[in-house]
């Protein structure tokens, strides 16, 4: 960041690691991430709040990370990509995303993923209208959209199946 | 799908599972990945769990400096002063980069026209031009830092539409095309039917997620590593080596893989890699460049517009007899790849039908605008264009469905069956496709059921259309069709493969490795596939014109049967037998009645010196092309396909969705079926995108205003068509031989959404009886849409 007079404290837990911060008050919650913390997973597509590639969860919902500003998430609890799953034990809507073939170039799919995870916690309906508005806010220059939808649905039903048993 | 498999670590144990169960598995089972099956894309599990690596993610090394552009605020002016005094002072600057600091050759022209500077001297021809480059110690104080720059300028006249430029007699950037075989103006006169119009036919930007970026470490000497997103490491080496005055051995280019190219990384990279390359010889540090989504939108080139006007003569059956046509392209205020652009679409301007006498002209208009580029169909998809709004022109004029003009006009097989540019189509299955299409997607009762929903004469009209296409495969730069392969088997047992092709989602090296894996009969865990460089093959051609798994594919095999060759003669020694008694199966050798496994053979056979390491080479076979004569055969073979869409339409706002799409679509035997659906399905909803909400639109200035998402508006999860069915042709296989029989996939499907345009059209004609062709030009935006529906009521 530019150098600033003023430098700001901020404490938050990132993926469940604690982290106290000197930030310049104007940095966002991406550049945060990314440069500082070396989380990279969290792309940054347009730095707009319009493509939806630095989704995360603060405190448990959705936000662009590119339109938050990391100040604001003093004392958050803050959840990436690399705090979904790993790659000897992927979270169930990765291994979907990778059965149903739900991206191409990779690059919008850590946001989708976060994303999804987080509708699925929202009060959307069951049908493929509904998953789509649910995940209108991120886009796939591929088109793999009928792909995530699939992984999106394959998770929600498991997840109701689940509910229901 | 084997979704949890690690990555194999380099060692010197047995990679796939460990030398005792290597040998329990050793040929008592199929391998993994070979080729014709789905196999997951190689970074499956890097991109779902966020650890892939694109460049703006690799770590950046201590006194890492970050450049930004300063761009033009004129679509055509002198540069009377630059002033820099208070970019210098501002906090972090450590200089600033303008076209005096260039060492070499202030160009990136990919076509050697030298008209194309890095940064502008002079004179500015386009708004977003770049003039300058602020160098400093963060990204973010080289972007504050460029906004303090005073530039004075002296405008000059500027021209914006191509069609504008044509008529004031501008200049054309590249030489334009003829392509003519008959007398098509002649015949025209003699013609039953005449008729004549004009379609505008918009741009796209790429609006790939992961926006340029090139990252340049300097290195002793002249030397210098660039990392970067493109599609053409060897062009980028080039155009460095240019740019700095020095040899191209003492630069090196890296790509692991991108986040979206579509042709906007083929060229377009070069000015990035040229600057940061330039910086960091200057200043002997590291230096990354990574422009601002607005910024990218605006100082990199996009999808060619075109005005196309043509003229058609018809007889009484709709056949076509004669097609002139004219395509009139804002090429930009360069050439860049202008020239191959506006020539492909001219190659395809008769899409899937026969034309007996034609006529075409290109006309590569110089515009005050961003030089365009390429973008995925390269100028293919705007002829497609024409060639359908001639077929709807027939159609309306004779009062028929346009499906039946479309069949009247298909290529024949025997007779009927040369292009405008005189290469004979020997493998024409676009009329059997279409009829399979046209059974699968229940066309006729679907027709039917649109018309009569429609006769009731409300707001909601619907249009349904079946739409072919027919897609030529290979560079018309004929010297770009060939690629190398290089490839290690160390004594462990574990594979290196490299090739010239770039990884961009398209899943190029799963299928390259595929290959590999099937011809030495190996897991295809056993091999990594590793970035692309120009240290490992030089002198590749861009990843594009869907060619990467047709060349790459085929140097890769070269390469792995040159090694099991070596491997063949060193067992028949080794073991006295005859070499028709060894056989690779599936990860182990055969040799008489034992079975060695595979890490174990390989062990032995550098104990026995033999050379585990390839170059393999490819050039396709049986094409040329004499641009002069406008004559040859620049395609090795045809991709075909077709789509069906129904389109509902409220024509009170213009405003309209996709009910539903059913595409078959021809990849010849399909390398790896799961990935070429995914560029099927993609391919169709980003040509979808083209022609209905994806506008460009510039301001009377020049300056463009659709410059990032908010604006510009590409297809989102909701857009997709509510009913969505996607096949392969699973009885096609090449005619020519190509890579294990496989059909390029890249760019053909592309054209499928056009059957979307085509639906909207036909719902839009509903409200003047079918009885006048809409023209509805493109993108058919809910705007236009409605203008086309008020001026169809208007009569």
């Amino acid at each position: 960041m530019a150098a600033s007079a003023h430098q700001l404290r901020i404490d938050l837990t990132v993926n469940g690691t604690v982290h106290g911060i000197d930030i310049d008050p104007r940095t966002t919650l991406l550049d945060l991430l990314r440069e500082t913390l070396d989380l990279t997973g969290t792309k940054k597509g347009c730095n707009h709040g319009q493509c939806g590639a630095c989704t995360v969860h603060v405190n448990g919902k959705r936000v662009l990370a590119c339109l938050t500003l990391a100040a604001l998430c003093d004392g958050a609890d803050v959840r990436t990509i690399e705090g979904v799953g790993t790659p000897e034990k992927l979270h169930p809507l990765q291994d979907a995303f990778i059965a149903h073939d739900g991206f191409q170039c990779g690059y919008c799919t850590s946001g989708q993923i976060m994303s999804a995870l987080a509708a699925l916690e929202e009060p959307w309906g069951p049908d493929d209208a509904a998953i789509k508005e649910a995940m209108s806010g991120n886009i796939c220059r591929c088109g793999a959209y009928p792909n995530i939808v699939a992984a999106v649905q394959e998770v929600r039903k498991s997840a109701e199946g689940g509910r229901n048993a | 799908m084997n979704r949890h498999d690690t990555p194999q670590a380099p060692g010197a144990t047995d990679p796939g599972s460990g030398p005792a169960r290597a040998r329990a598995a050793a040929g008592t089972r199929p391998i993994k990945g070979g080729v014709s099956k789905d196999m997951q894309h190689d970074s499956a599990i890097k991109h779902v769990t966020g650890r892939a690596t694109y460049c703006d993610d690799i770590a950046e090394p201590a006194g890492t400096l970050h450049a930004y552009l300063g761009l033009s605020t004129r679509a055509h002016a002198r540069i009377m002063e630059l002033d820099f005094s208070a970019v210098q002072r501002a906090a972090g600057v450590v200089g600033v980069l303008t076209a005096a600091d260039i060492p070499g050759v202030n160009d990136v022209s990919p076509t050697g026209r030298n008209d194309e500077p890095v940064l502008a001297e002079q004179k500015v021809e386009f708004w977003g031009q770049p003039v300058f480059a602020v160098v400093a110690e963060t990204r973010d104080a080289a972007r504050r830092a460029a906004r303090l720059a005073r530039i004075t300028y002296e405008d000059l006249p500027h021209v914006l539409e191509p069609d504008v430029a044509r008529a004031q007699g501008g200049p054309y950037v590249t030489p334009p095309l003829t392509l003519k075989r008959g007398t098509a103006e002649t015949e025209l006169l003699k013609a039953p039917h005449r008729l004549k119009g004009e379609m505008r036919v918009g741009g796209q930007d790429h609006l790939y997620l992961e926006g340029h970026i090139a990252f340049a470490l300097p290195g002793e000497d002249d030397d210098v590593t660039v990392h970067s997103s493109t599609q053409h490491p060897t062009e980028a080496q080039h155009m460095v080596a240019h740019v700095l005055g020095v040899p191209s051995n003492a630069v090196t280019v890296n790509v692991r893989r991108m986040g979206g190219g579509f042709g906007g990384k083929e060229t377009q990279m070069n000015l990035f890699c040229a600057v940061a390359a330039v910086a960091a010889k200057k200043w002997h540090r590291p230096v990354k460049i990574r422009p601002d989504r607005d910024d990218d939108m605006s100082a990199t080139g996009k999808r060619h517009d075109f005005v196309i006007d043509y003229e058609v003569g018809f007889d009484d059956a709709g056949v076509i007899c004669a097609v002139k046509a004219d395509f009139t392209a804002r090429c930009g205020f360069s050439s860049d790849l202008s020239g191959p652009v506006t020539d492909r679409a001219l190659f395809h301007a008769d899409n899937a039908y026969y034309y007996p006498n034609v006529l075409l002209n290109s006309h590569p208009m110089k515009t005050n605008t961003v030089s365009n580029t390429a973008f995925r169909g390269f100028g293919g998809p705007q002829g497609v264009m024409a060639a359908e709004r001639i077929i709807e022109e027939i159609a309306y004029a004779l009062g028929r469905d346009t499906f039946d003009i479309r069949k009247a006009n298909f290529y024949g097989t025997e007779t009927r069956n040369v292009t405008p540019y005189h290469q004979t189509v020997e493998d024409n299955i676009a009329p059997r496709i279409v009829s399979e299409l046209e059974q699968n997607a229940d066309y006729q009762s679907r027709r039917q059921a649109v018309l009569d929903w429609n006769a009731k004469g409300g707001v909601i009209r619907r249009g349904i259309a079946l739409t072919p296409v027919k897609f030529g495969i290979s560079f018309t730069a004929t010297w770009y069709n060939q690629a190398g392969a290089l490839l290690h088997i160390y004594t462990d047992g574990s594979i290196q493969l490299n090739h010239g092709g770039t990884e961009m989602g398209q899943g190029l090296n799963t299928k390259v490795a595929q290959v590999v894996a099937e011809e030495l009969q190996v897991d295809i865990d056993r091999i990594k596939i590793t970035r692309t460089t120009t240290e490992k093959v030089p002198n590749t051609s861009a990843t594009a014109a869907s060619s990467g798994s047709d060349l790459n594919g085929m140097a890769a095999q070269d390469a792995a049967l040159q090694i099991k060759e070596r491997l063949t003669d060193f067992a028949a020694e080794q073991w006295q037998t005859d070499r028709s008694n060894i056989r690779f199966i599936a990860n182990a050798v055969q040799i008489d009645e034992e079975t060695v496994p595979f890490a174990d053979f390989i062990r032995q056979a550098y104990m026995a010196r033999v050379h585990l390491s390839a170059a393999g080479f490819y050039k396709t076979p049986k094409i040329h092309w004499d641009r002069a004569t406008g004559k040859g055969r620049p395609f090795y073979y045809y991709a075909y396909g077709a789509a069906c869409s129904e389109v509902s339409v409220d024509t009170l706002t213009g405003e309209y969705r996709v009910e539903r799409t059913d595409i078959l679509h021809d990849v010849g035997r399909s390398l790896n079926p799961v990935i070429d659906k995914g560029q099927i399905e993609g391919a169709f909803v980003q040509g979808m995108g083209w022609l209905t909400t994806e506008e460009l639109w510039w301001d009377a200035q020049g300056q463009l205003r659709t410059h990032a998402p908010s604006t510009y508006k590409i297809p989102l999860a909701s857009d997709r068509p509510r009913i969505f069915n996607v096949a392969l042709v699973r009885w096609s296989e090449n005619r020519e031989n190509t890579i294990k029989r496989s059909k390029a996939v890249g760019e053909p499907p592309f054209m499928l959404g056009i059957s979307v345009f085509e639906a909207l059209s036909h719902a839009v004609a509903s409200v003047a009886e079918y009885q006048t062709c809409p023209r509805l030009d493109a993108p058919a935006t809910p705007e236009r849409v409605l203008m086309a529906i008020e001026r169809l009521r208007r009569g």
